[in-house]
Parts: structure tokens; sequence; C-alpha cells
């Protein structure tokens, strides 16, 4: 294993205290419950934001708590989902009244977590609490027959778009009924071209053949649907943004907000090769691109790898994609 | 028997844990996120750390707290799942005298919790496949008049047998389940850790 770090256990608690170094304006963390504050929670009036899950996917969440996205990010250790202590204490830290929105991904170590500290959280301190789970991965099929499908790149955009709705100051409700509609029409599929090290494992979590790419990945290392033949980025980009396509389904005329996410691994210039390929699928489908984002924002380490989501975009979801935000992660406007 | 014996049995729960944990990480590198070693060794070492600096009055409060360190240590499906399960499990022993009958009903509320938070079924491929045939195995022990250790025994080999079937099996739960197909041929961890936590149980127990 070759890595930049000290020692595998130390190394979700030294890159918190690193963020916190690095980030004093604009965060607070709490080292001991390994919690990412915004640096003014709790806002007085606003619904209070909290995501968070296993560490190892930055910048996501920690790297989007800020002005316009998140309040607090619960970190857990890599790949593991936080433990409800946490997300009690987050909970309890950003509510300023106006209750809080727990944005969940779909696996069950998260799904469990999040459910005892929002049921610890009212039973504690009366906190209002909601939650949205998301599952926007196409590659997970016969979806009945699982945990149900991985929420993936869709919670980056859910926690921007959202964001900005909390920060206009929408009751707790509204707030968590767009995040529902913002899942509803978002659809992710990944791939990867490399495993990824889990510090803890020191070893990479599949062998992938320098030929092969693994097709329908999550974001945790795991392989994925398929193995196949590596083919060029036009092919790739087709296997990703085929299924997409056809699973809401999106339709000639539809708007879109484009977003090719690296897993880490893969340097800009490839996303921007398959991006380039994406946006002409998509143009050949008569599908609007709205507004993209292309770069390494919801990762797997230092897996190699991409993947592609699309968010069915009326005028308010742009308007409030568009809304200010400033967080280590995404910032523009403010 | 008393609490010591309980004390006993999660200190070798930690060894059995902590020399099983790259085992129990390369098996979950297969079908899942490569951290279920990890994480199990994390949480029990809590739990030694635990009864290090506390001293019990009774087995319940003894495994409520185990839980409850379980919860907040562990993190991903296990925590909630095995937190439960001793948690519920110390909760049935409350005031009891502790008979393999009181202890049977024991492992059963805390199986019942298993349940409830992670809402398997026989056959999904999780640790629930070698909990359930232990639990019958156990019951059917005490049933026939055996004492603690025996019966302890026949549930652990039952486990084992549960966690060998589930090798074959397509997931149906957790994240080994967003493999499909690709989950056969690969022997549950969870179901693993399970079948370790009963043979510990019936080395310390009786």
């Amino acid at each position: 294993m070759k890595k930049l770090i000290n020692d595998p256990a130390d190394v979700v608690s030294e890159a918190l205290r690193g963020m916190a170094a690095a980030h004093p304006d604009r965060l607070r963390v709490d080292l001991e419950n390994r919690i990412v504050y915004r640096k003014d929670a709790p806002r007085p009036g606003k619904v209070g934001l909290i995501s968070g899950g296993g560490s190892g996917h930055e910048p996501m969440h920690g790297g989007f708590v800020g002005v316009g996205m998140l309040d607090a990010a619960c970190a857990g250790e890599v790949f593991t989902s936080p433990v409800p202590d946490q997300m009690m204490a987050a909970t309890k830290a950003v509510d300023s009244g106006a209750g809080v929105l727990h944005i969940v991904k779909n696996y069950t170590g998260d799904v469990m977590n999040f459910e005892m500290a929002a049921e610890l959280a009212a039973a504690d301190a009366g906190t209002e609490v909601l939650s949205v789970v998301t599952n926007d991965d196409v590659a997970v099929q016969d979806s009945l027959y699982t945990a149900g499908r991985r929420g993936v790149g869709v919670t980056v955009l859910l926690e921007k778009i959202v964001g900005a709705a909390a920060e206009e100051g929408r009751p707790l409700q509204e707030v968590a009924d767009l995040a529902k509609r913002v899942n509803d029409n978002g659809r992710s599929m990944g791939m990867a071209l490399t495993s990824c090290t889990v510090p803890a494992a020191g070893k990479p979590t599949f062998d992938l053949a320098e030929n092969e790419m693994e097709v329908g990945i999550g974001i945790h290392g795991e392989p994925g649907r398929q193995r196949l033949p590596l083919a060029p980025a036009r092919e790739i980009a087709e296997l990703l943004v085929d299924p997409v396509v056809s699973d809401l389904p999106y339709q000639q005329g539809d708007s879109v907000i484009a977003f090719v996410n690296g897993m880490g691994g893969t340097p800009l210039i490839e996303l921007y090769v398959m991006y380039n390929e994406v946006a002409q699928l998509l143009d050949r489908a008569g599908i609007t691109v709205a507004r993209s984002l292309v770069g390494n924002y919801i990762t797997s380490l230092e897996m190699a790898g991409c993947s592609v989501t699309l968010l069915k975009a009326d005028d308010e979801l742009v308007r409030l994609w568009d809304a200010p935000v400033n967080t280590p992660g995404l910032r523009w406007g403010a | 028997m008393g609490v010591d014996s309980f004390v006993n049995w999660l200190r070798d729960v930690a060894g059995s844990l902590h020399e099983n944990a790259a085992y129990l990480t390369e098996l979950d590198s297969a079908i899942g996120d490569a951290d279920h070693g990890a994480n199990m060794d994390r949480g029990f070492q809590a739990v030694v750390a635990l009864l290090d600096e506390t001293s019990f009055e009774s087995a319940d409060e003894l495994l409520k707290k185990a839980g409850m360190t379980l919860v907040s240590k562990v993190g991903g499906a296990s925590g909630p799942l095995y937190g439960t399960f001793f948690l519920r499990f110390g909760t049935a022993l409350a005031g009891a005298d502790l008979t393999p009958e009181t202890i049977g009903k024991g492992l059963h509320a805390g199986v019942d919790g298993v349940l409830a938070r992670g809402k398997a079924e026989l056959g999904d491929k999780t640790m629930y496949d070698a909990w359930a045939p232990a639990l019958t195995a156990y019951d059917d022990a005490v049933a026939g008049g055996a004492d603690l250790g025996t019966a302890l025994t026949a549930a652990a080999e039952a486990a084992a047998k549960g966690r060998d079937a589930t090798t074959p099996l397509v997931a149906r739960k957790g994240r080994a389940s967003y493999l499909g197909e690709r989950s056969a041929g690969h022997q549950d961890p969870g179901a693993t850790s399970t079948t370790l936590i009963l043979e510990s149980a019936a080395r310390t127990l009786a």
C-alpha cells in the first residue's frame, strides 16, 4: 500500500484535523465527534441540513459544508457509515427550531444509523427530523430483490440545490419535498478502471487486469455488475449514458444538469474527454444541458473511473443550482 | 454462572475477532467494501476497554452497555445490528436467573432485534442465516434437557453450517446485494462473525 498516511487507524481523524486547519474561516470541526460544521451554524430560522457517510469520498460530505449547502457532515471510518451518536450530536447542534433534514445515501448502514439518530434526537431534544434517502444508481437492477438502488452522484446535486432552498428560509416539509423531487428526477451510472485500497485493509479491494474495466460500480470500491474488456471513452460514455437516459426516461426536449464525476484517481483531462462524449450523446438525443459539473466530487479513494449523473431540471432547480455557494468543495457566486 | 462468565465471553469474542479481522475483511472485499474485520475489531476493542474500566453487577447491565458501545463504535450496518443484539439480549435477562431457558429467551430477543433493524429473511445471505439455525439448534438441545454448554455448542455448530450455506446464495440485503448474481460463490462476512461469536459463547459460557 503506497499512500500518504501515518497509521491506517488515524487517517480519518488526521484528515479532519487538516480540514479544520485549512478552512478556519468557513468550518468548525468537532474532532471528538468527527463532525464538520458550517462555522456560523445554527442559523436562526433556517432548516438544518445534515449529511454524512463513510470517509474516502472527499470532498463529499465535509467539503460541502458551508453557505448554501450543508450545515454539518458526520464522517465515518473509511467506507463505514458514521454512528448514531455523531448524527444525534450534529442534529441537535444545527437545529435552530426550524427542524433538520437528514440527507442519507441508500446503504444499509447509513440508513440504519440515521434512523436510530433521528429517533434519539426526537426523544432527547424534541428535534423535528425528516429524511431523504438518495437512490439514483441505475446499475442496481432487480431493486426489489436488493437493498434498493445505491445513492451516488445525485447526492451532490441534491445537497447544492436543497442547500440553496434552505438558505432561502423555506420550512422543513418544503425542503424535504424538494429533496425528494431532486432525487426522483436524477439517475446515475458509474465505472471503474482500477480498484482502490482501503487503508485498514492494505490491499486493493478487487483485482482488475490492465485490459479490463468494471461497469456499474458504486462508490465503495466494490465490484460492479459486469466486467468488460477495456473500451475507448466513446464506448464507455454510451455504456453509462444509455442506461441513465432510458431509466427515467429522459426524453427529447428535456433539460438536464449533467454531471461527470471522477472517482478520485482519474485526471481531469480524461473527465473532460468523457464529458465531450456525454455532451454529444445528449445532443443527439435532443436533451439540452442547462448546467454541467465536471470533476472529482464523490470519490472512492484513489479508484480510477467515473460516473455520469443526469438531473432533469426545471427553472426552479436551475435557479437554486445557480444560487451562491461557499464550501471547500464547491464555490460560486459567494 | 454469573456476570463473570459473560465478561469472559466478551473478552473471548474480542480476541477471536481481532485474530480473524483480516479474514473477515478479505471475505468482505469479495462482495462488500472491505471493512467488516476492522469495524468489528474496533468495536470489540472498545468493549474490552469498557470491561477494563468498569465492573458490572449483573449480566443484563453488562450486555446492554456492550450493545451501546458497539452501536457507538462500529458504524456501518454491523454496529446497529450487533449493538441491537446485545442490547436486547441484556434487556431480556434483566431480573432473571441465568438458566439455559432464560438465556435462550435472551438470544431470541437479541435476534428479533437484529431482524427488526435489518429486515432480513432466511436465505438473504446475511448474519441471520447463521443466527436462525443456531437458535433452532439451541432450543432443540434445551428442550431435550441439555445443559448450557451442550446447547451453545449445538448452536455454534448449526451457525457454522448456516454460514457455509451462504456461499452459493445471491445476496438480497446489505452491500453485497448490489452485486446481484456476482455475490454467489462467496461466504457471507456477517454470518462468519456471528459464528465466531457463538463459538466463543460455547467456549466461555458453559
